[in-house]
């Protein structure tokens, strides 16, 4: 039997979270730029400290603006709830904060961001938590990584930067198998692309500042509690499950049920770590969620155009998006990511490390710089910039050529696109005495 | 805390603290599908204004072992079992939805036991739609879908949820996908089954609050004329915006509301 349906996701996207603002009927949600907020009087106040009743006490820990952004994220990934950070490190922080401490290990995919790696692979390790990097593309290494201190499962949607897809549900499967969950970074799909929770996953983490504001010009984070993890069957997560002193022993998953890990994460790792959004960012981001699935639509499709194009030139010798023969993800990105596999990907030309540069700097339209999902093109030359302190060897061992270019398409109109990009490969070719 | 009632396992919600005799006691009581979670920052409250407080969960709901019970008035005789359990003479009893008709039923025929009763989201009789009980008792997803769409007011279909960061449309879903098989069509056929309930209310003598949903869209206020008729002198509180999730959607006008009998 059919139940009545839910608003759909561009719904959503415009309205979740929201209310016309109750004392001035503003329609767009309001900037609410207050460090903190007054109580009516010193029993309300108790209440609100006490989680008796539903308010805002000081912006590190709640505020009206990023309650709407979080609620609209928890919405459109089908989640009990959300928080929003200062940048998408800071969500990753969070969660591991909130699910483990010094001792435990984390299981993760040896394709993620930088950032990402730097905070699992250098940082952690000195304040206890050690992670195993696996082979993203081979669930069984997932298993063969766990450990009895093992606390989470991590990986991004498409790795990077060979665009991994990762098989969620597989994943997902040996995790909770283990009874750990699984939190997937879903920054370069948002949920226009991919569902993670629907597929298995538990968290989800993105950063804010990419495809979801579109705009680039905030840094944030979101980090989404799908509420379907049994933490306290699973025994190993005893921040959730066991009294709290330093919320006069609260218990998390009693008092909150499914929303327990994402209720401590504010409780504890938004009051004591502060890594909050400002509202003026969340406010920023919301502009951008009221459009994301038409954008992303066409983001997807100028990329497609732009692979289409690369196939085509000799310089390119290959062209990496999930979506194309070739890739050894092809069959699980249309089963996975049906509507498209974002529109990041990466190139190699031939000639090197010298191509990569005149290519680069021959480009007008796209913006030269290291970020991802604006609305505007942006490129990148890894060798000569994020990694450029590797040799061949090093970049090579990452997946990385001297002559991989990292692409990440915009809104523009595509043929503009094109123009641009013959101007590079023709520059790159002379670059390297082709002469094109 | 964990408590022995009629040879099972029961889970009442205490804020951690043992019951006190010299204390007043408010035993909330959740509504169908659900447990004690829906009732944790007015739990909180009254057990900081010197109450003690007991949000149960009804067998076989949440924590409690046990089959669910079929009818409201055995669920109004185990409520009365855990007052004995827990050595309580009188309570005050705030229930939700089904949690409400037993608080009824309890006030009805315990009235001795019951210093005075909130009813929240409630109406009498408390008919089931065929949709709803067909789905239940295949238990299938679409009976929750159904609760948890039509348990919110429209214009909470979008959230706007003041206590931040939690989608209460998600929260009660999964509160649902939570529950044991059976136990939400046991719970909502009791509902329906339960057709005494303004004969019963006729015989309630201790103060009664309805706090109605002005937007409730499975017990609407206009649904609840003939119980309060029956309920001699009730005080009604109707929340603007809110639908029949009250304790989620308007929870500080809740508590201002509860505050007038507690």
């Amino acid at each position: 039997m059919a139940g009545p349906d839910y608003p759909g996701l561009d719904t959503l996207a415009l309205h979740a979270g929201a209310q016309p603002d109750p004392t001035t009927g503003a329609r767009a949600t309001p900037i609410y730029q207050s460090a903190s907020f007054c109580f009516p009087d010193s029993d309300y106040a108790a209440s609100l400290f006490n989680i008796e009743r539903a308010g805002h006490v000081y912006s590190r820990l709640s505020n009206p603006t990023n309650a709407v952004l979080e609620e609209r994220i928890a919405a459109l990934e089908g989640g009990v709830g959300a928080i929003a950070t200062a940048s998408g490190q800071a969500a990753l922080h969070l969660a591991i904060i909130t699910l483990m401490g010094a001792g435990s290990h984390i299981v993760a995919s040896a394709a993620l961001y930088g950032g990402s790696h730097n905070l699992l692979a250098y940082t952690l390790p000195r304040f206890g938590i050690e992670t195993t990097f696996v082979d993203p593309r081979d669930p069984q290494a997932f298993a063969n990584a766990i450990q009895d201190n093992t606390r989470l499962v991590f990986g991004e949607t498409l790795g990077n930067p060979s665009l991994d897809v990762l098989n969620i549900p597989a994943i997902a499967e040996i995790a909770h198998a283990a009874g750990l969950p699984l939190m997937v970074d879903s920054t370069t799909t948002t949920p226009y692309l991919i569902k993670p929770f629907e597929l298995g996953a538990d968290i989800i983490q993105h950063s804010a500042t990419k495809f979801l504001s579109g705009h680039g010009i905030v840094i944030g984070g979101l980090l989404v509690d799908s509420g379907q993890f049994d933490w306290e069957a699973s025994g190993k997560f005893p921040t959730l499950s066991e009294p709290y002193e330093g919320f006069h022993n609260l218990i998390f998953t009693e008092e909150f049920g499914p929303a327990a890990m994402i209720q401590r994460a504010r409780k504890e790792g938004l009051r004591d770590f502060g890594a909050c959004m400002s509202p003026t960012s969340a406010f920023h981001i919301l502009q951008g969620i009221e459009t994301l699935s038409v954008r992303m639509s066409r983001h997807v499709d100028n990329t497609r155009a732009i692979t289409a194009f690369l196939l085509e030139q000799e310089i390119v010798t290959r062209v990496g998006y999930p979506e194309l023969d070739g890739h050894p993800d092809q069959a699980l990105a249309k089963e996975l990511l049906p509507n498209g596999c974002s529109a990041v990907f990466s190139f190699d030309l031939a000639g090197g490390r010298e191509a990569g540069i005149a290519f680069v700097d021959a480009l007008s339209v796209f913006s030269h710089l290291a970020n991802i999902g604006d609305a505007k093109s942006l490129v990148i030359h890894p060798a000569s910039t994020t990694h450029h302190r590797m040799d061949a060897e090093a970049l090579a061992a990452g997946g990385i050529g001297e002559g991989t270019i990292r692409l990440s398409i915009g809104l523009e109109d595509p043929k503009d696109l094109i123009a641009d990009l013959k101007q590079g490969l023709r520059a790159a070719g002379k670059a390297t005495g082709g002469g094109r | 805390m964990r408590i022995e009632v009629k040879g099972e396992t029961t889970y009442c919600y205490t804020n951690s603290r043992d019951i006190e005799r010299d204390k007043p006691s408010v035993v909330f009581i959740h509504g169908s599908g659900m447990d004690h979670t829906v009732w944790t920052l007015a739990s909180r409250h009254f057990a900081r204004h010197g109450n003690n407080v007991v949000s149960v969960d009804l067998p076989g709901h949440g924590r409690s072992t046990g089959d669910p019970l079929v009818t409201v008035e055995e669920m109004a005789s185990w409520v009365i079992a855990v007052l004995d359990a827990l050595d309580i003479t009188d309570a005050a009893l705030v229930g939700h939805s089904l949690g409400s008709l037993i608080a009824l039923e309890c006030a009805a025929s315990y009235s001795e036991r019951v210093r005075a009763i909130a009813l929240v989201g409630t109406t009498s009789p408390m008919p089931v739609s065929d949709a709803i009980l067909t789905a239940a008792k295949a238990n299938d997803h679409a009976a929750f879908d159904m609760l948890t769409q039509w348990g919110f007011s429209k214009r909470h279909q979008f959230g706007g949820n003041r206590n931040s960061g939690i989608w209460m449309i998600g929260n009660t879903l999964r509160l649902y996908e939570r529950s044991a098989p059976g136990v939400l069509f046991h719970d909502m056929r009791a509902c329906n089954e339960y057709t005494s309930g303004t004969d019963q209310a006729a015989k309630v003598t201790c103060p009664a609050l309805l706090i109605l949903g002005a937007e409730d869209r499975l017990t609407p206020v206009r649904s609840t004329h003939a119980l309060q008729q029956a309920i001699p002198s009730p005080l009604v509180e109707v929340l603007p915006g809110a639908g029949h999730t009250i304790m989620v959607e308007a929870p500080n006008a809740m508590l201002d509301a509860l505050h007038k009998i507690l």
